[in-house]
């Protein structure tokens, strides 16, 4: 049916499955494989025996038996897994599915690293994944918000400072209210910063990166400046309390998964929800594919009939609102009072979890899980005894998304509109 | 975008402007008045959120909303009066201490001046990082994480190195921290150059990675040995910055060094060729190409240099004031440079006005923290606005009816990023 | 019965321009109405106000005889006329589905998505107007011409009556416009009506049933295929009657400058777009390439002068191989080189005129000592330039982005031609300026020549190419389809040569197959 015979076409030398990227990966597979054996297997005692608790704690109901295994053993297992996808992958390439294969072998690292660190020890392996799935809470939001945004073509920095002023507003309103009106507050402080952010760099088309700057200073300084003017001195201000953690009928009682992931409080639930609903609300929505078509190509969907600024208002401001529900979480969810600058750079985070998550619901909430457990694991290293300092664990998240802007694993592919303010002829 | 010079709208087409409106719009024409109106909207916004925020404004707005003005206005102005004194110098305490003639009291008096001179030479250094990045169409955000690379370099050579001579050491101490800023700016610009990687999130991350990095060379080898907090060693005498007076006046050399800095970058960008490529690449990439210039590495040089600027700005803070470092050591000195570059208009001269406006406030809140109980933060509030109102110049163009300024002005480009 | 379509004197201006002029337009039931004319004449402007992307000053627009007001592109829709824009307004990571039913999708409960309702419905309109096209691909995996497909697919969807297709030729090869015709006439047969905008006098002649000719904003002429031939139509698309006269001498071409072999270059898009193309230019002439915008000219020109790495081929300059060589080499070389987009490539808007005088040779002597500039002698050497080249500016250090179009193309003209020079390489050099511009910078060129550097005029603009030139090489479709000696020809003959029609030279253009 194509015709394009006359059109000649010199194909390009660089390709998304291109030799360069075969050979990177297969290195990056085999030197993950290389670290098992040198630093795991050899500094392990060949009878160690590794036991992983499968009790999150907390929940009672269920009593599963400790995982009890030879740690050399899996660590050779592991090891020879990961060789042999690097061999694989350095010879014939896996094409198209090397980002899976990608994400398996680092599942299988990070699994060797847990099998090695508990040698001779006992890790409560569901309490680590439980705390991973909490602290990816909110990276997972700021990540969603960050979605909306450039989804619609509007880069978003501010994740940080909508984050910390939510955060703040929340606990203020929490105390004077109660938990759901402090919630709300929240979520609206969060939009009202990203109606801000809006008309910077929609209306008066402001350098997007200058506008979400603006916003992170005036959120650093109105959470600080009202912290230490009322916050510190009246403590009734800042005593909110945590929203309850209350169990999922059916889904907590699985197996395993119920006792981590289904007994939470709501904002665990709440990122779920709009997780799901982000990711159909995307790609099978028209509400997406508008959004999604003015991040693209605003001026295509000007010509189609599509209010380019005004997806692009709603878009920011129910960004904002995630971000808001994001930030509420620090106080409301997790220790029912507000501190300066407590969200410590997590949204940042948030926005390398959405840059290493390719823009999509779900990726970025494989980031969050993954920058969650660095993070978790960081505080967790002291307990265990390892030798690695915490401070290098927690600067994975930001190495990896330099790593995935390089293009070394694969091209991350922006909106092609995000950023660029749109002019209407 | 070009547009030709537009005649100038008569008189007649506008019968009802009055004198002041004439004056201001012939000032608009002055590259200075936007920057001014910013910064004096920043300031009067900021009173307004003093007065605001002060409780008794609500307490007396039950009873008598007139008097509750008042109050909020004899807040914001307490507060400014405190800031001022805390920033300048109280002026009848100075009057007394010179009169008094003892020497202590007189250096205690006119401290505060010397304090926001000592404040402005981060702002300085890390706001002519940024303003050069800009220079080169590059936005460095990751100045703060720069100024502590730079801070880990000055200190590690400041304590390591025993036995030298000021004269060497000082400047060694320097160079390391200009060198940890540089690192620090060189691998996003490489990125930038070779891959397209957006040196926006690359600074970010970058910046993080500096705090991690900080932290844990301050918990392991750069720790004190005998202090439990994460803090280093002292630095030798010998790498310390010269004070001009004594304590409790800590001005010092770093203030001078960072003029002749300013000076340094204003003639490199614009009296000499490679300053020339740096511009040229910022302003019009395509016609740089043309020009036969190479992007690749005038990016790559540019970031790195304004990377070096901010880690001089770390540097100076450790050997000038602090004599050592410990996590906590900025106070935000890179974030709030973005602003300050931009209301310096990316000129090295404006970017010094700009620093000291802002060690200024930054010095003057601490008092009016003190003595007026307004939380120092404020001043990150008013920065944010006045960085509102600069990157957004038609906000105040609409506040004050000011006309549109014809002609083309310098603009930063940032471009979209990812792949 | 009403037209289908009636423009009543629809008048546009922009500042400074009178893009339309009082033009009038009927379109009938089932008929392809072709609009002819140069680059610029106004007819994308004509189509982007019956489109609703621009408001007329004046004029009408009745559609079936009822006057219609237009003042977004959904009225347009509403109204059943739908736009194939030049540059397609596809979405390249959306399929052919989402692009199709964006802004009119097929949903279920009102919001969500029904691709494969809407994937039925695109293939009973491929079946219908055979337009061949998979719902599901992504549109970044496709062929131009499939890719224009989906945007004549775009507007059966909503119904549309009236097609407007905007230079729908210009990125297709022969092959894909041939079939794009058979779409078209299949397309009337049912019922709808086209306007087809076209510089293309072949194509027009091809499949227009009525063709109107747009010079300058202004109707010319209407007429059909069957009442003009091509030669016609060229006079009435190119025939300007106020020449601009040139004096000039003949030419005394001396030892061969530049000289190209075989070169082939490719696009960003890594198209083929100079497909072995050789010539030479020698000392004391002017080489013109004449041709239809994008047919190869802005690789060809980026190619020899150091902007752009072909693909292969060899590139000389007086023996030396140059294939390899920078911009900055090259102009060391003594190459001058006036760029195609003047405030992309060769200005700095925001710099004074002074730094632009400069902006490839200020790391030279005498406008550097070390790496110091010599801003007293960069000043000096602009003042008199500015005096040399007739810049009209208040001063030397006047920005750029200030001045008018004319007066930034003098300050190029005077930076490139005041070094001494064996190359010029001129690429659209008079584009947009006015005529006593015009007029100045081709003296300028003609001088140059006449002190014995070698000439490549590189215009879309066919009277300065038959003005200027020694010789005319014609590009089309990336190959020099012919070099011409200009005293032999005329410019009907070079016009058909850039329609891609190869008649004998001398011919009469009849003789045509």
């Amino acid at each position: 049916m194509a015709t394009s015979t006359a059109t000649t076409v010199i194909k390009p030398t660089v390709e998304y499955t291109s030799t360069t990227r075969r050979f990177v990966m297969g290195g990056i597979f085999l030197a993950l494989a290389a670290v098992i054996w040198l630093f795991f297997v050899r500094t392990t005692d060949p009878g160690a025996i590794t036991t992983f608790g499968l009790n999150p704690g907390g929940s009672t109901q269920f009593e599963y038996p400790d995982w009890v295994f030879n740690s050399v053993n899996m660590l050779n297992i592991l090891a020879g897994l990961a060789a042999l996808a690097g061999g694989y992958q350095v010879a014939r390439g896996f094409g198209k599915r090397t980002n899976l294969v990608l994400s398996l072998v680092a599942g299988a690292f990070i699994f060797g690293f847990l099998t090695w660190a508990a040698a001779d020890q006992s890790l409560n392996l569901a309490g680590l994944l439980r705390s991973t799935l909490q602290r990816a809470v909110p990276i997972t939001l700021g990540a969603l918000s960050g979605i909306l945004c450039e989804r619609a073509g509007v880069v978003n920095i501010a994740i940080e400072g909508m984050m910390l002023t939510a955060a703040m507003v929340s606990a203020l309103v929490g105390s004077l209210t109660n938990l759901w009106g402090g919630l709300i507050a929240g979520i609206l402080a969060g939009g009202l910063l990203a109606l801000i952010h809006a008309i910077l760099s929609i209306k008066y088309k402001t350098d997007q990166i200058v506008s979400g700057t603006v916003i992170n200073i005036f959120s650093i300084g109105i959470t600080s400046f009202i912290s230490a003017k009322f916050l510190q001195k009246y403590e009734e201000l800042n005593s909110s309390g945590t929203f309850p953690q209350f169990e999922i009928p059916l889904l907590s009682k699985i197996p395993f998964i119920g006792p981590i992931a289904f007994d939470h409080n709501i904002f665990m639930y709440g990122m779920f929800l709009f997780l799901i609903v982000l990711h159909f609300g995307l790609f099978f929505t028209r509400w997406g594919l508008r959004l999604r078509s003015v991040g693209e190509h605003p001026k295509a969907a000007d010509t189609l009939g599509i209010n380019v600024f005004r997806t692009r208002y709603m878009a920011v401001i129910l960004g904002g609102m995630m971000a808001g529900f994001g930030g509420a979480y620090f106080t409301l969810g997790s220790v029912g009072r507000f501190d300066e600058v407590m969200t410590a750079g997590r949204g940042f985070i948030g926005l390398a979890a959405m840059i290493f998550g390719n823009w999509r619901p779900f990726g970025a909430f494989g980031a969050g899980l993954l920058f969650g457990f660095a993070d978790m694991l960081a505080s967790k290293l002291a307990i265990l005894g390892v030798q690695i300092p915490s401070e290098f664990l927690l600067m994975a998240p930001y190495i990896a998304t330099m790593i995935v802007l390089a293009g070394v694993v694969g091209r991350s592919q922006a909106p092609a509109a995000d950023g660029k303010p749109y002019e209407k002829e | 975008m070009a547009e030709r010079p537009k005649p100038k709208a008569s008189k007649e087409t506008q019968p009802d402007r009055s004198a002041v409106k004439i004056f201001l719009d012939e000032v608009a024409k002055a590259p200075l008045i936007v920057p001014v109106l910013a910064i004096l909207s920043g300031l009067i916004l900021g009173g307004l959120i003093v007065a605001l925020t002060t409780e008794e404004v609500y307490a007396v707005w039950r009873t008598s909303p007139l008097d509750a003005i008042r109050v909020g206005w004899d807040a914001a102005m307490s507060a400014y009066s405190a800031l001022f004194n805390g920033a300048i110098g109280n002026p009848a305490r100075i009057a007394e201490a010179f009169r008094g003639g003892d020497a202590l009291e007189i250096r205690r008096a006119i401290n505060p001046f010397f304090e926001s001179l000592n404040k402005s030479v981060p702002y300085i250094f890390a706001g002519l990082a940024v303003a050069l990045g800009f220079r080169a169409g590059l936005f460095n955000i990751g100045a703060e994480g720069q100024l502590f690379m730079g801070a880990v370099g000055a200190v590690w050579v400041g304590f390591a190195l025993t036995g030298v001579p000021a004269i060497i050491h000082i400047p060694l101490a320097l160079l390391a921290g200009a060198l940890g800023g540089a690192l620090w700016g060189f691998v996003p610009g490489l990125l930038k150059a070779k891959t397209g990687g957006h040196e926006v999130i690359n600074t970010i991350m970058m910046n993080y990675i500096a705090f991690r990095l900080t932290e844990y060379l301050l918990r392991g080898p750069l720790q004190r040995p005998d202090s439990f907090n994460p803090v280093s060693p002292f630095i030798q005498d010998s790498a310390k910055l010269p004070r001009f007076f004594e304590d409790p006046i800590r001005f010092h050399l770093g203030f001078f060094i960072a003029l002749a800095v300013a000076y340094g970058v204003y003639w490199l960008l614009f009296k000499t060729r490679w300053g020339f490529d740096l511009r040229t690449v910022g302003a019009n990439p395509n016609a740089a190409r043309y020009a036969g210039m190479n992007i690749v590495v005038v990016t790559i040089a540019a970031m790195s240099l304004s990377g070096a600027l901010a880690g001089l700005a770390g540097a100076n803070e450790v050997l000038g004031l602090n004599h050592n470092l410990a996590v906590a050591f900025s106070s935000g000195f890179g974030f709030d440079s973005i602003a300050l570059a931009l209301i310096g208009r990316s000129h090295p001269l404006g970017v010094v006005l700009a620093a000291l406006l802002f060690g200024t406030l930054r010095n003057g809140a601490i008092q009016m923290q003190v003595s007026a109980g307004i939380p120092i933060d404020i001043i990150s509030v008013m920065q944010a606005m006045i960085l509102a109102f600069i990157a957004a110049p038609a906000i105040i163009r609409t506040i004050y009816r000011l006309r549109v300024p014809t002609g083309v002005a310098d603009e930063i480009r940032v471009r979209g990023w990812g792949g | 019965m009403a037209p289908v379509l009636e423009l009543r004197g629809i008048t546009k201006r922009f500042p400074g321009v009178l893009a339309n002029d009082h033009i009038n337009l009927t379109l009938d039931k089932g008929q392809i109405h072709a609009l002819l004319g140069e680059n610029g004449a106004g007819k994308t402007t004509l189509m982007n106000i019956l489109y609703g992307l621009y408001q007329p000053d004046e004029g009408e627009i009745f559609v079936k005889g009822e006057k219609l007001q237009v003042h977004s592109p959904t009225d347009a829709i509403t109204a059943g006329i739908g736009m194939v824009h030049q540059h397609f307004m596809l979405i390249p990571v959306f399929t052919v589905t989402e692009n199709v039913m964006l802004g009119d999708e097929t949903t279920v409960a009102g919001e969500v998505l029904d691709r494969k309702a809407a994937a039925e419905k695109i293939r009973h309109i491929s079946e219908t107007f055979h337009l061949q096209v998979d719902p599901d691909a992504f549109v970044a995996d496709l062929p131009v011409g499939v890719q224009q497909r989906v945007e004549i697919i775009k507007l059966l969807y909503r119904e549309a009556d009236i097609l407007i297709l905007d230079e729908p030729t210009a990125v297709l090869t022969p092959q894909e416009a041939d079939e794009l015709f058979g779409i078209l006439e299949g397309l009337t047969e049912k019922g709808k009506s086209i306007i087809f905008i076209s510089h293309k006098l072949r194509e027009v002649a091809k499949i227009a049933d009525q063709i109107t000719v747009i010079r300058l904003g202004k109707v010319v002429g209407s007429t059909t295929p069957k009442n003009a031939d091509e030669n016609k139509l060229a006079s009435m698309m190119v025939g300007r009657d106020v020449l601009l006269r040139v004096d000039k001498k003949p030419a005394k071409p001396g030892k061969t400058i530049l000289e190209v072999k075989d070169l082939k270059v490719t696009d960003e898009r890594h198209h083929l777009t100079v497909d072995g193309v050789s010539f030479e230019v020698k000392a004391g002439e002017i080489l013109g390439v004449a041709g239809v915008q994008g047919n190869g000219q802005t690789e060809l020109v980026e190619a020899v002068t150091g902007l752009r790495q072909p693909f292969s081929g060899t590139i000389t300059f007086e023996g030396k191989d140059i294939t390899e060589f920078g911009p900055r080499a090259i102009t060391e070389l003594g190459s001058a080189h006036i760029p195609e987009d003047r405030q992309r490539d060769g200005l700095v808007l925001s710099y004074p005129i002074a730094d632009n005088m400069v902006l490839n040779t200020y790391y030279q002597k005498p406008f550097a000592k070390g790496v110091l500039l010599q801003e007293k002698t960069i000043l000096e050497t602009a003042n008199q330039l500015v005096k040399d080249f007739d810049v009209r500016t208040p001063s030397a250090m006047t920005h750029v982005g200030n001045l008018s179009g004319g007066n930034q193309q003098k300050v190029i003209v005077a930076r490139e031609l005041s070094r001494p020079l064996k190359l010029v390489v001129a690429s659209q050099p008079t584009r947009g300026l006015d005529v006593g511009s015009i007029e100045y910078i081709h003296k300028q060129l003609i001088d140059r020549r006449d002190k014995g550097a070698a000439v490549l005029l590189v215009s879309s603009e066919l009277d300065e190419i038959m003005q200027l030139s020694d010789r005319i090489a014609v590009m089309f479709r990336g190959r020099i389809i012919d070099i011409v000696e200009a005293k032999d020809v005329d410019k009907r003959q070079v016009g058909l040569l850039m329609a891609g029609v190869r008649g004998e030279k001398k011919a009469d253009g009849k003789k045509r197959k």
